[in-house]
């Protein structure tokens, strides 16, 4: 019984990190033989972010149960710290050990982030804890937003008002340039770093459900009260699930940051709409379910590319998706008629997954 | 020396006495009860000894150590392990996990070897299956190990929850009303289980039940509560034959 629960585990995480190879090697023969049009082409990294979005804040909500709506926000923290940290430094050493220090400042600030909110934010319960998460991702956004750092031979100079109070010598420049943001990041991003961050998030993620921590995050999840009577330090667990997932989310935003020419964070990237959107593919794909928001991010970012063709219709037909989807998976009655099917096609298996999940 | 030493423990909710003077000497290995009628305290207890509530007053020994205001997880540690009224495991792992858990504290290793799967990953995650197993074994559950701990019947949830307990390797077991929604069959087959259990871990057993018969069966000693204060205490079969008892049960 025990081993057929390990292998069952180790069994389904294969099948995720299999899945997500496949889809790589089927794009990279597309884009071998030309068949990919420039628009998907496009669409590649972005696909790898929010899928690393997806799969981040699956833990927050999925693993550790607490819901957050503030998931942009550290995306947003990851974006500019190595966005900031590439402007000064390029040039300054190789383009790859760059881009590898950007991701670890990018990931270890939104985690170092995550944890400052998390202090206090993680007392609250629910929906309390959902909006206070959507307001500090907002405080996030629109502190970005009146920040101006520049630099010249005297060394940084810092200001929240305008560039002009920056008082920067003549060959000194602006970096990060309040609304207007970073301009020239270096373009370091590319599908096959996207594949491989992926990668690593789901290592990251999968290995510690499956361990000492992660049983010890669930059980906070399951019950709360049980879980201090055991022994297991709420604060700790909570604030450990929190901000790995926000810094998994912060190495998704260096990769956004690294995408783009011009780095601004306006509602659209790093807003409440984005949160929703990436707290949309967890649910859709199933709350706890990893491999499900992997998907369901491809299939909700995909969708409204592949519907251009019908213009008008586009946002209508992925609202509509996205009901039919949400009435497929929830609704007792669709659950009860998945049920009897499997029991008419499939019987031995309901018997084991029944036995061992 | 007692156990667990406890004197003059209160606390008041608004102008409610919930719990008033309560003092209790448990020795070692003793299987002692705790009755009283609906709204006693007898939960309250239960809640001040896990550190859910600060009492306002008195003071709490577990081997002579001052445990008093501790929290919960703290006192967990000291040796104290509980179960409750109604059911809280954590459904949505499988029986194992859930033991697993309770041994949370006891096998170690970081989350870096967590993650990267270094070897002490799989030589202490070995150890723990071994122990759940054994501690499963003991409750007749390694059959059920892998199944979610929802799809448990509700017996065996109850079995579980002692079994979880018992993994964080308590000195004192608290057992909140074990009994609770099980009929005689059960019930006569839990009496032996909790029996096994202090003979096989040398354990101490405090339990609040209602079922007179498990009572009266199992308990060495008795304290009875209510509204907040010890009617009496002290052997089994004095206290269930006492009048005040009775009455307090009964009405007059």
């Amino acid at each position: 019984m025990k081993k057929m629960k390990m292998t069952k585990t180790a069994k389904n995480n294969l099948i995720t990190y299999i899945m997500v190879f496949l889809a790589y090697i089927a794009v990279q023969i597309l884009l071998a033989t030309g068949n990919i049009s420039s628009l998907m082409k496009g669409l590649l990294v972005p696909l790898c972010i929010y899928v690393m979005l997806a799969v981040s804040l699956n833990l927050t909500v999925g693993i550790l149960g607490e819901l957050s709506l503030g998931h942009a926000g550290f995306m947003c923290v990851g974006a500019f710290s190595s966005a900031f940290f590439s402007k000064c430094m390029d040039g300054a050493m190789p383009d790859g050990v760059r881009f590898l220090l950007a991701l670890l400042i990018g990931a270890a600030a939104a985690g170092f982030f995550g944890i400052l909110i998390g202090i206090p934010v993680l007392r609250l319960k629910g929906d309390y804890l959902a909006i206070v998460t959507l307001a500090f991702g907002e405080i996030i956004k629109n502190l970005v937003n009146v920040l101006y750092i520049g630099k010249d031979k005297n060394g940084f100079h810092f200001s929240m008002k305008d560039s002009i109070s920056l008082h920067l010598e003549e060959e000194g420049q602006v970096i990060v340039n309040g609304a207007q943001g970073i301009t020239g990041t270096p373009h370091d991003a590319t599908f096959t770093i996207g594949i491989i961050l992926i990668f690593i998030s789901l290592i990251i993620i999968l290995n510690l459900i499956n361990s000492r921590d992660g049983r010890a995050i669930m059980s906070i999840r399951d019950n709360r009260i049980a879980a201090e009577s055991i022994g297991i330090n709420i604060t700790k667990y909570k604030l450990m699930a929190f901000s790995i997932s926000a810094s998994i989310a912060g190495a998704a935003g260096v990769l956004y940051a690294h995408n783009l020419s011009t780095l601004t964070a306006l509602p659209k990237n790093f807003g409440y709409n984005m949160s929703i959107m990436i707290l949309v593919f967890v649910v859709l794909g199933g709350i706890g379910n990893i491999r499900g928001s992997i998907i369901a991010a491809i299939i909700l970012t995909l969708l409204p590319e592949l519907l251009r063709g019908l213009s008008d219709y586009r946002m209508l037909i992925y609202a509509i998706v996205l009901i039919a989807m949400m009435l497929f998976n929830w609704s007792p009655k669709a659950v009860a008629w998945k049920e009897r099917l499997k029991e008419r096609y499939f019987p031995k298996r309901l018997r084991k997954e029944k036995e061992v999940k | 020396m007692s156990l667990l030493e406890v004197r003059n423990l209160t606390i008041s909710f608004g102008g409610l006495r919930a719990v008033d003077d309560f003092h209790i000497d448990i020795k070692k290995g003793q299987l002692y009860g705790l009755i009283g009628p609906n709204g006693a305290g007898k939960t309250t207890v239960f809640n001040l000894l896990t550190g859910v509530y600060k009492p306002d007053e008195g003071i709490i020994k577990l081997e002579g150590r001052d445990i008093t205001g501790l929290k919960t997880i703290d006192i967990n540690k000291a040796g104290i392990a509980r179960t409750f009224q109604n059911i809280r495991l954590f459904k949505e792992l499988t029986v194992l996990d859930n033991v697993k858990v309770g041994l949370h504290n006891h096998y170690h290793y970081s989350t870096v070897e967590g993650i990267f799967r270094l070897p002490k990953y799989y030589k202490v995650e070995k150890e723990m299956d071994g122990r759940a197993m054994e501690l499963l074994k003991v409750f007749e559950l390694d059959g059920e190990a892998g199944y979610l701990a929802s799809n448990l019947p509700y017996g065996k949830q109850r079995k579980l929850e002692i079994a979880r307990a018992l993994a964080t390797g308590p000195k004192l077991l608290l057992l909140d009303e074990p009994a609770a929604g099980m009929n005689p069959n059960e019930t006569g087959e839990l009496m032996d289980t909790i029996r096994f259990v202090r003979d096989q871990f040398d354990m101490t057993i405090l339990l609040i039940e209602h079922d007179m018969k498990l009572v009266s069966g199992i308990c060495e000693e008795l304290t009875v509560l209510n509204f907040g204060r010890i009617l009496t205490q002290g052997k089994t079969g004095t206290v269930l034959n006492d009048p005040q008892v009775i009455t307090a049960y009964l009405g007059e």
